[in-house]
């Protein structure tokens, strides 16, 4: 890539990051060296707003390794933002699915993790 | 042309002592004897993974352990659909004529083999590794995140789901090779341990040792013709973050790709073996396939539809929920008790008519689909 990535949470960086082809307009959330639609090169990176809407989400209440159980139930939530992109993340319990969301930056396993909590 | 020439099947549950190779070699005895071959006749090899005992080239390693020299042989890797995807190459390949008698085979002592959270840690990773597994996800938090989707689409229910695994019991009971073989209620379903909401354990297969293979032949060896209508695959995405609409998974695609070539309808379908790694994992590919409407697949169970005496009998070993599941021989179950319905040598689980059946395989979560149509040839 022309340009350094953009830190994001799977580095530890408190932001969520996609990727926008300036050739299609194709959105992306899993980094890639170019556009999965159409091939262009270099996508450019942009720092998500974290608001979205619950997609799906499934309590987890049996984990398996010792870090993780700790957690135990941890609610793991797909998010469609309001980019436009789909991604995984934690959220509080409660959530259902259609809910406004808003994330913040969470400690889990030892990871910073990216959750969701109801837009006020 | 290509035959099912031979099945083979161990009993599913613990094989304590027993390795991937001893319940490969297992199965595949017991496959090439089905066939009436011997084993050196066998030119073509086709295995699927073991994750206790991973290998690069797992295929020699079982051909050299089994004593086989084979013109042609490798594993291949799609999850649980990868028994219908060998069965798929393995078809093409015998139609070419690049071999004659291809053994498809796979077997894993998954169980007693390695603690259960290892092998629940060796699946959570098909997600992505970067975006998903960090978060803790499990196969059951995958699929339980479309679960919770398909349930909010269609006013399916958790009680809805729990009617697939009693079908799946009820079935297993008829079975003596089955893990579990203790009727179960809708209510036991309900009040089993949550693993990842909306699923709770008894929505959940367990987790096996077992092995499984058939034979797949250029030619009938015996009377018991069935033969390989057709068959096609369908692989839209592998992560469920980067999944399509519910109303675009493969399932759709690979049946109609799967129809087309075979030409046949589901009207003509006497018999079905479809996937169910979980209660959902059956509730949407029935209805995916077409095999119900969409959100009335459960009231067909509850009305009998796909029980062993009904219209549409389904998986009546009991399935990957209660027959088992170890690994990639999960679902080549499936097909072994389909060869068993269609020959007429299921015993006290016959059906009426199993001359047409449908089989349909499914990788990843909802990721890699193979659907394959059999027919019994007179």
């Amino acid at each position: 890539m022309s340009e350094q990535p953009m830190p994001d949470w799977t580095v530890g960086a408190e932001a969520i990051v996609y990727q926008c082809c300036a050739a299609c307009g194709n959105l992306q959330y899993f980094r890639r060296s170019f556009c999965c639609i159409c091939g262009a090169p270099d996508p450019v990176e942009k720092r998500a707003n974290g608001q979205g809407t619950i997609y799906a989400t499934s309590l987890v209440c049996r984990a398996a390794t010792a870090e993780t159980r700790a957690h135990v139930p941890y609610n793991i939530v797909l998010v469609d933002t309001e980019e436009g992109f789909r991604m995984m993340g934690h959220g509080s319990n409660d959530l259902c699915i259609g809910d406004k969301v808003k994330a913040r930056f969470a400690r889990f396993a030892d990871r910073l993790i990216p959750y969701f909590e109801r837009a006020v | 042309m290509s035959f099912v020439t031979g099945v083979g099947l161990t009993p599913y549950g613990r094989h304590e002592g027993s390795s991937s190779l001893d319940l490969m070699s297992k199965a595949a005895e017991l496959a090439i004897t089905d066939a009436g071959l011997k084993r050196h006749q066998i030119d073509g090899v086709l295995c699927g993974y073991s994750t206790v005992s991973p290998h690069i080239m797992l295929a020699t390693v079982f051909a050299e352990h089994f004593g086989i020299r084979p013109a042609y042989a490798h594993a291949v890797q799609v999850g649980g659909a990868t028994g219908l995807a060998m069965t798929m190459l393995a078809h093409h390949l015998v139609e070419a004529g690049v071999v004659q008698h291809v053994l498809v085979v796979a077997g894993e002592n998954r169980l007693t083999g390695q603690s259960r959270d290892a092998s629940i840690l060796a699946l959570a990773q098909v997600g992505d590794p970067h975006y998903e597994v960090p978060l803790g996800p499990t196969i059951p938090a995958y699929y339980g995140l479309v679960a919770s989707r398909y349930m909010h689409e269609y006013g399916v229910t958790q009680e809805d789901l729990a009617e697939f695994a009693v079908l799946m019991r009820t079935h297993a009971l008829w079975h003596p090779g089955a893990q579990f073989n203790d009727p179960i209620t809708v209510a036991d379903i309900m009040a089993s341990k949550p693993v990842a909401l909306p699923l709770k354990l008894l929505d959940c297969c367990p987790v096996s040792d077992g092995g499984a293979a058939f034979v797949v032949s250029r030619e009938a060896t015996s009377d018991m013709r069935v033969r390989v209508l057709g068959c096609a695959q369908a692989h839209t995405h592998q992560h469920v973050t980067a999944a399509p609409a519910l109303s675009e998974l493969g399932a759709e695609i690979a049946i109609a790709r799967a129809k087309q070539q075979a030409g046949v309808g589901m009207s003509d379908v006497r018999y079905a073996a479809v996937y169910d790694s979980f209660t959902i994992t059956l509730a949407m590919l029935l209805e995916d396939l077409g095999l119900a409407a969409r959100g009335e697949a459960a009231s067909r169970v509850r009305s009998g539809y796909f029980s062993r005496n009904g219209e549409m009998p389904l998986n009546t070993h009991g399935g990957l929920l209660s027959y088992g599941h170890c690994g990639v021989g999960g679902a080549m179950a499936h097909l072994v008790e389909t060869h068993l319905q269609m020959t007429g040598r299921a015993g006290n689980r016959q059906v009426r008519d199993a001359s047409i059946a449908l089989l349909h395989g499914d990788g990843g979560v909802l990721s890699s689909h193979v659907s394959m149509f059999l027919e019994r040839v007179r």
